[in-house]
């Protein structure tokens, strides 16, 4: 495919986003910062004879997958295409790219050396006028490893020193030149909120010292968001003058209105439940809690709300706050009918989401609880998708979807599996067969790890 | 089957010692010269296993255990990490790994610190592991810490009443950028400070009577701190040394020949670009297979099949690294499989958590293998112990099999239920 090609391939996807009601895409002149991703260049490609997981919850044996223009254009038995890349997938498993929701690469990127400590603006408990996205890092070794391990999508939060940490950024896994140029077209922003031990330690003496602390600092900012936003309103209707533009606010405005989503960290099962009860009296939503630990404690209220809990397979224990965390927390919620997401919060773990999963698989199977294959991927590819706001355009392998696809060696859950091939937009991004045609990132240039050395 | 042979191992503890049990029937990785067994039977008298084989007759009276169809291991061994020592890891009281005072550096031992009652030995133990090496870590930062921070120590994991089955398994050392932190800034001020210990411990071993009786120069170094290394001196006991750098790593490897001493690296992420060295320096890397990523400038030529390089020089490895350790000891499974995944041996990848470290901390005489005269220390599995889908269903220490309970199970058996209408502290437990 020829970059002209490529272009118009770009432009169909943006126009396609803007038709399902998606917010501003990149082509939007009126959106700061606004992304500038072109998805590679692709053929149609026919993924011929594996086992399929479409991510909706349905598992097909023997079946192709079809990639044309940069989209999934048909998943069944004995597809067809005229001049398509015919790829034998006899013995191996297909399932939707890995979606991670919780990622801080490109704000703490590789090496964690004190100069790329660019994910917490510890200076004030709310913050909410920082964005992730102006600390990414596009050079972060971490998003070739992320890629190999078939990540497709992530979003890239602030730290969880702050009640209200900023706004986090949904970007395609391709390395650019800057983030703009990886940014997921369409996708909406989202609030990093943060419960607990974190914000109550930074600003002892300065901020919040307390649980209770914490709470009076979030109701007081969302009473000043919502007069922004009455007098934004107002002024917009000729009644008054608007107030002066303010960062700080108009985020916390944009969750007011839907806008913008919430992604609160927040552990304790007594702490989600205060928080929801927040979000019911100023009127926004929690769309996911993160690094829930103590989710299975709340799996009913997490359902009812309709807010996904975003999670570890088996983190628990490093502060009080973890304590509690069990391998079975994913599988009672999944069985609750909770949304549930396998997240990372780290830069080993987002390379295989596919094996947090697993390991819950059999801790469930230790009791009786039986969670399919075709179940458990939801967790990190459809359900992931939805908690970020980009579920109408990606995380299943639905017909007219990105084809953001990754082709496994064998069963994604088991520990000797690797991603083979990774596409993003229908474009081969990685191969596990050709090293020497996979993307490396500036950093990675000069290190002997990346042509395996001279012994 | 699994809720008799709980109550088997009940009433039998207090008997144990004197009773003949017999695993029966499973595919036994034996990690030995015997390799693998299908069909076999491991007898087991006294707590120490007396015959292992695929024709070895029951003999009559024996408390038989069905092992058919299922996979049997020794007992797992974490080889690095701080079990016992911290309970929660940040903001919560004190964790007795790291020590800031002045006093001493090699002395301090972290076994008198172990607490078996801990939780996490609980939730460790279920998933197959049975012995543990408990390390003291250094301050670092702005802290106070040590470029040698204390003795570790083997723990094993079980109910038994002798919980520590080693002291002064290993005395710990950092270099490298660890070490710098501790050392005023610089790695090769990290280097002088160790030798600057040995030298001391040398001189001090030489002429112990002439300074009991003043007529020595004072040393830098403790009393007790010199007759700790008087070990690491004569070879009984090894370093366990903190580092990631290649260049550190052979400066490591230079000081160890230098000092005729035994070391063992901990981390080596760079350890693989310096693998045919350490194979003659016969120094064994423990080391974490997914930590592919520079997390600093020491690490720059990380790799994910460095398990591999290292294995494939004959260098000795076993698994730990921040994935699988202390409260996540129990992921050394996966770090073995990963390990597999990018080429490493599956009989290696498990003896790389249980014959390997035994025989880095000198345990393997007892411990490690399913071998006759060694203690029952045995893990009957579901399915491939290295698979994430699998788990232990039975886990033996000294012949008794222990109860597949902790507080994690506990907490999962409280809430199993989502649509319990009672309140969760009313509920059965």
């Amino acid at each position: 495919m020829n970059r002209t090609v490529a272009a118009l391939a770009a432009s169909i996807l943006i126009l396609c986003a803007c038709d399902s009601g998606a917010p501003p895409t990149g082509s939007d002149q009126r959106e700061p910062f606004a992304s500038r991703y072109q998805p590679l260049p692709g053929t149609t490609t026919l993924l011929r004879g594996g086992t399929v997981l479409t991510g909706t919850g349905e598992r097909l044996e023997n079946a192709d997958v079809l990639l044309r223009d940069g989209k999934i254009v048909d998943v069944g038995t004995g597809l067809t295409a005229d001049g398509a890349d015919i790829v034998d997938a006899t013995g191996r498993w297909i399932t939707p790219g890995v979606i991670d929701v919780h990622s801080h690469l490109g704000v703490y990127a590789s090496p964690s050396v004190d100069s790329h400590s660019d994910g917490n603006e510890a200076t004030d408990p709310n913050t909410a006028e920082v964005w992730a996205e102006h600390s990414v890092w596009p050079h972060d070794p971490g998003f070739v490893a992320a890629l190999a391990g078939g990540v497709t999508s992530l979003q890239i939060l602030p730290g969880s020193a702050n009640l209200f940490g900023g706004r986090g950024v949904t970007l395609k896994n391709v390395p650019g030149r800057n983030v703009q140029d990886m940014k997921f077209p369409g996708a909406p922003h989202g609030l990093k909120m943060a419960c607990g031990e974190n914000p109550k330690r930074v600003y002892e003496g300065s901020g919040p010292s307390t649980r209770m602390g914490n709470v009076a600092g979030y109701r007081s900012a969302w009473i000043e968001a919502a007069e922004y936003r009455e007098e934004m309103e107002a002024a917009e209707r000729g009644e008054g003058e608007a107030p002066t533009r303010d960062l700080r606010l108009e985020t916390l405005a944009g969750v007011l209105e839907g806008e913008i989503l919430i992604h609160n960290h927040c552990y304790r099962g007594d702490e989600m439940s205060v928080m929801l009860d927040i979000a019911e009296e100023f009127g926004y939503k929690v769309g996911t809690f993160h690094h829930a630990v103590e989710a299975y404690k709340i799996a009913d209220l997490l359902a009812e709300a309709d807010t996904c809990a975003a999670i570890w397979a088996d983190w628990w224990g490093f502060k009080m706050e973890a304590y509690d965390g069990i391998r079975e927390n994913a599988a009672i919620l999944d069985q609750a009918g909770a949304c549930t997401v396998m997240h990372s919060d780290d830069d080993i773990g987002i390379q295989q989401l596919n094996q947090e999963s697993a390991k819950v698989i059999g801790a469930a199977a230790r009791v009786g609880v039986d969670i399919p294959p075709e179940r458990a991927v939801r967790w990190f590819t459809g359900n992931a998708a939805k908690s970020l706001g980009i579920d109408d355009v990606t995380g299943t392998l639905t017909p007219g979807k990105m084809a953001d696809v990754v082709l496994w060696s064998g069963d994604p859950f088991s520990v000797y599996t690797r991603a083979d091939r990774v596409y993003i937009d229908g474009a081969l991004v990685y191969d596990r067969s050709t090293p020497e045609s996979n993307p490396v990132t500036d950093f990675s240039l000069g290190t002997s790890s990346l042509t395996g050395g001279a012994l | 089957m699994r809720v008799s042979i709980a109550l088997l191992a009940l009433f039998a503890c207090s008997i144990a010692a004197a009773q003949t049990r017999a695993i029966v029937g499973g595919t036994v990785h034996t990690v030995g010269p015997d390799g693998t067994l299908e069909d076999a039977t491991i007898l087991i008298e006294g707590g120490i296993i007396t015959a292992v084989g695929s024709d070895v007759a029951v003999p009559s009276g024996a408390t038989v255990i069905n092992a058919s169809g299922k996979i049997v291991t020794p007992g797992l061994f974490t080889p690095y990490g701080q079990l016992g020592l911290e309970e929660v890891g940040f903001s919560a009281g004190p964790n007795d790994a790291a020590q800031h005072g002045d006093e001493f550096t090699a002395a301090f031992d972290v076994a008198d610190a172990y607490n078996h009652r801990s939780t996490l030995i609980g939730v460790t133990r279920i998933e197959g592991v049975t012995s543990a090496l408990i390390a003291p870590v250094a301050g670092g930062g702005e802290e106070s810490g040590h470029v040698i921070s204390g003795l570790a120590a083997i723990v094993s994991l079980g109910d038994q009443p002798e919980k520590i089955d080693k002291r002064a398994a290993a005395v710990v050392v950092n270099l490298g950028e660890s070490g710098a932190s501790l050392a005023g800034e610089s790695r090769a001020a990290a280097l002088l400070i160790l030798r600057r210990a040995l030298d001391e411990a040398l001189d001090y071993g030489a002429n112990r009577a002439a300074f009991q009786r003043g007529q020595r120069r004072d040393y830098t170094h403790s009393v007790a701190d010199l007759e700790t290394l008087q070990a690491v001196l004569n070879g009984s006991t090894p370093l366990l040394v903190n580092i990631d750098r290649a260049q550190d790593i052979e400066a490591l490897i230079t000081l160890t020949e230098e000092y005729g001493i035994r070391t063992i690296i901990n981390g080596g992420v760079e350890a693989w670009m310096v693998a045919r060295d350490l194979a003659r320096a016969r120094i064994p890397v423990i080391m974490g297979p997914a930590q592919n990523l520079p997390g600093n400038l020491d690490r720059i030529n990380a790799r994910r099949d460095a398990a591999t390089v290292l294995a494939n020089a004959g260098v000795t490895i076993a698994f730990a690294g921040p994935q699988s350790q202390t409260h996540n000891a129990r992921n050394i499974t996966q770090s073995a499989g990963n390990a597999v995944s990018e080429g490493l041996d599956w009989d290696a990848a498990l003896e790389a958590i249980t014959l390997a470290p035994a025989r880095m901390f000198g345990l393997d005489g007892r411990i490690g293998s399913v071998e006759a005269g060694k203690d029952a220390d045995l893990v009957i599995w579901s399915d491939d112990p290295l698979e994430l889908r699998s788990y232990a269903e039975t886990v033996i220490f000294r012949g008794d099999s222990i109860e597949m309970r902790s507080r994690q199970t506990m907490l999962r058996d409280r809430y199993l239920d989502p649509g319990s209408e009672t309140p969760p502290a009313f509920r059965p437990r």
